[in-house]
């Protein structure tokens, strides 16, 4: 089908309807946001429509600096986690037999229709002493005793990653399909094993794919906040678990919200960064 | 290019969406419209089950009013949405049961309507701490159910069950207790300063707040768990995963029904005892009504029934009630419970918030 530029106004009109839905569900909401972060909290009631920047300066203190600071190494570490095991299993995905790659796309979907309190709750118990993954490890006689594996670090990166993994891999299979087959050919005509053709071919054939899934399961991780409740310690709860605190537990709605902020700000920061780095990169 | 065609359709179809919308809207109109009939908010799922089957139903027939039962989620969510709910002049329910500290929330926003006690004469079976007043004496609400948190264990890791709350200062517990993952929920600083200070007493004074952190953080190391959800503790609970904890009173004693090695103890400092007010939506037209709920809810044969079903403990005098010492034993106890400071929850909410977590996650 042809592409022609709208000539008439009326050719703005199948975008009525999105655009309605983005500032009906996220334009309107996200301003309301901003406004009641910058309200005024009352400790023994709610709070009164205001103008002051006590909510912020609550935030900016070496506490939340380091919750912050933690909530983004982690989803920086499930993002590269992710993205070092989709990209190589993507790619042979991409090249195995067509049956064979529907049944695992339709395995990896599967675990889209799990919500996060089930994958949460599975993994601490796979994690646990008493029922664990560490019990089967007893049985061949690699370990002496079963161990409880969580609350750990550990535990919250894997059941992040394992949450993450499919977004991963769908948004890495159509560029990984449509990838020329000639380049690795020509590389493996040219003397490269399969690793080196992978690693100086593919991945650099893919960089921008790879970054762009880099910056969407980064932002997927920042928004966790069951996670690392369920199986981590306090020093895990990530800003997320501080900001459901402030809104659903405290009703600190204007500090929950300025934290909300921040984060969104911090976020856009972050992307608009790997972006212009990329780009300077690519010029260079 | 025939793309454009499609646009009357996809008009059409937002026409349709928004009179479907609209009518949706409409519907609690509609219900408004019946007669004699009151939308009560319990707490969501094991609560609001028991209340719909050995409750509601009778007071229907009883007093011909129809009841409508919400699940409203715990914590402060129900208290947000009802304020701001009544300020658009809406009760999303008219009589809900809520917290001590959300009925002083509430106050200070004029979200209860004031009861009148003339029209609820079995509130004068009432032990008197479970009527909630204003601060000039207008009443607020009146107590609906009451709760205990208990020292709580797993019967096969601890044979022998502990006496004392002092067992979670135990470094012999190391990294087996589940505890309560707020400061306004766990109520720990009150369990703190009863068992070292002498008395809830001992959180007057900054000064004093500030000595009780620095004791309870010295839990910190036998602490495996900061629970914000009961199932995940109540499971590792019963796995003897956490063999140790804070926790419901009348729910581990159906566990322990059950069949489940768990038990609950109450400590020579006594239970935490928390609990439900019935209150009233100033936006609620149904006031008649709510009156007569409330009072029903108040009768000694009501609570004596609600702690046989529900498990929680009653609000009025023990002596009114027809409990075996046992029946009462299952719900409730003699030694004098720890009663939460919930004027700090209001007074002091941030400060502590913030102390709190910087404690259990710094």
């Amino acid at each position: 089908m042809r592409r022609e530029a709208p000539q008439k106004l009326t050719d703005y009109g199948p975008l009525v309807f999105p655009a309605g839905m983005l500032i009906t569900f996220f334009v309107v909401p996200f301003a309301t946001m901003i406004a009641v972060s910058f309200f005024k909290r009352n400790p023994s009631g709610f709070y009164t429509p205001d103008f002051v920047f006590e909510n912020y300066e609550r935030f900016l203190s070496l506490f939340f600096g380091k919750v912050l600071g933690f909530s983004l190494f982690l989803a920086v570490t499930v993002a590269i986690c992710c993205v070092v095991l989709a990209v190589p299993f993507t790619y042979l995905l991409s090249r195995a037999k067509r049956r064979t790659q529907v049944l695992w796309l339709v395995a990896l979907l599967s675990i889209l229709s799990l919500s996060e309190v089930i994958i949460g709750f599975a993994w601490s118990t796979l994690f646990s002493r008493t029922a664990g993954i560490t019990n089967l490890l007893v049985m061949i006689g690699i370990l002496d005793q079963p161990v409880a594996l969580n609350p750990s670090f550990g535990a919250v990166l894997t059941a992040m990653t394992y949450q993450a993994l499919p977004y991963t891999v769908l948004v890495l299979y159509p560029a990984l399909v449509r990838l020329d087959p000639t380049l690795t050919e020509a590389a493996r005509t040219l003397g490269a094993s399969p690793i080196k053709s992978f690693f100086t071919v593919v991945v650099p054939a893919l960089r921008n794919t790879i970054v762009a899934t880099l910056i969407m399961v980064f932002i997927f991780a920042l928004g966790c906040y069951l996670l690392p409740q369920i199986l981590g310690r306090p020093q895990h709860w990530t800003l997320s678990v501080l900001i459901t605190d402030q809104a659903i537990y405290q009703s600190n709605m204007p500090f929950a919200a300025a934290m909300a902020v921040f984060l969104v700000l911090v976020t856009l920061g972050l992307v608009g960064l790997t972006v212009y780095a990329g780009r300077k990169g690519e010029a260079a | 290019m025939r793309d454009i065609l499609k646009t009357n359709v996809s008009r059409r179809a937002v026409l349709g969406a928004g009179v479907a919308g609209a009518s949706l809207l409409a519907m609690p109109a509609v219900l408004r419209a019946q007669d004699k009939s009151l939308k009560v908010g319990v707490y969501g799922g094991y609560f609001k089950d028991s209340f719909d089957k050995n409750i509601f139903a009778d007071f229907t027939k009883e007093t011909g009013i129809a009841v409508e039962s919400v699940a409203e989620p715990t914590g402060e969510a129900w208290l947000v949405q009802l304020e701001q709910a009544a300020k658009a002049g809406q009760a999303p329910a008219d009589v809900s049961m809520m917290s001590q500290v959300a009925m002083l929330k509430g106050q200070s926003t004029e979200l209860w309507a004031p009861l009148d006690l003339a029209k609820i004469p079995n509130g004068s079976n009432l032990i008197d701490h479970f009527v909630n007043k204003y601060p000039d004496g207008r009443v607020a609400g009146i107590g609906a159910v009451a709760w205990y948190i208990t020292l709580v264990t797993n019967t096969d890791v601890f044979k022998e069950a502990p006496t004392s709350w002092s067992a979670l200062w135990d470094p012999a517990n190391a990294d087996k207790l589940g505890l309560l993952a707020l400061v306004s929920n766990s109520f720990l600083l009150e369990v703190t300063a009863k068992t070292h200070f002498g008395g809830t007493n001992a959180l007057d004074t900054e000064e004093g707040l500030l000595k009780a952190f620095e004791k309870l953080a010295e839990v910190k190391p036998n602490v495996r768990l900061w629970y914000r959800d009961e199932a995940q503790f109540e499971q590792s609970l019963k796995s003897g995963e956490i063999p140790m904890g804070q926790y419901y009173h009348d729910v581990t004693g159906l566990a322990a029904k059950d069949g489940q090695p768990v038990r609950s103890t109450f400590p020579k400092e006594g239970g935490i005892m928390d609990s439900g007010c019935w209150a009233l939506s100033r936006a609620s037209s149904k006031v008649e009504e709510a009156h007569t709920f409330i009072n029903y809810m108040s009768q000694p044969k009501i609570q004596a029934l609600l702690s046989r079903k529900v498990g929680t403990a009653p609000t009025v005098k023990r002596d009114l009630l027809d409990l075996t010492a046992e029946e009462f034993a299952a719900v409730s106890s003699d030694i004098d419970p720890i009663i939460p400071r919930y004027d700090l929850y209001t007074t002091k909410a941030d400060w502590l918030n913030q102390k709190w977590t910087e404690m259990i996650a710094g």
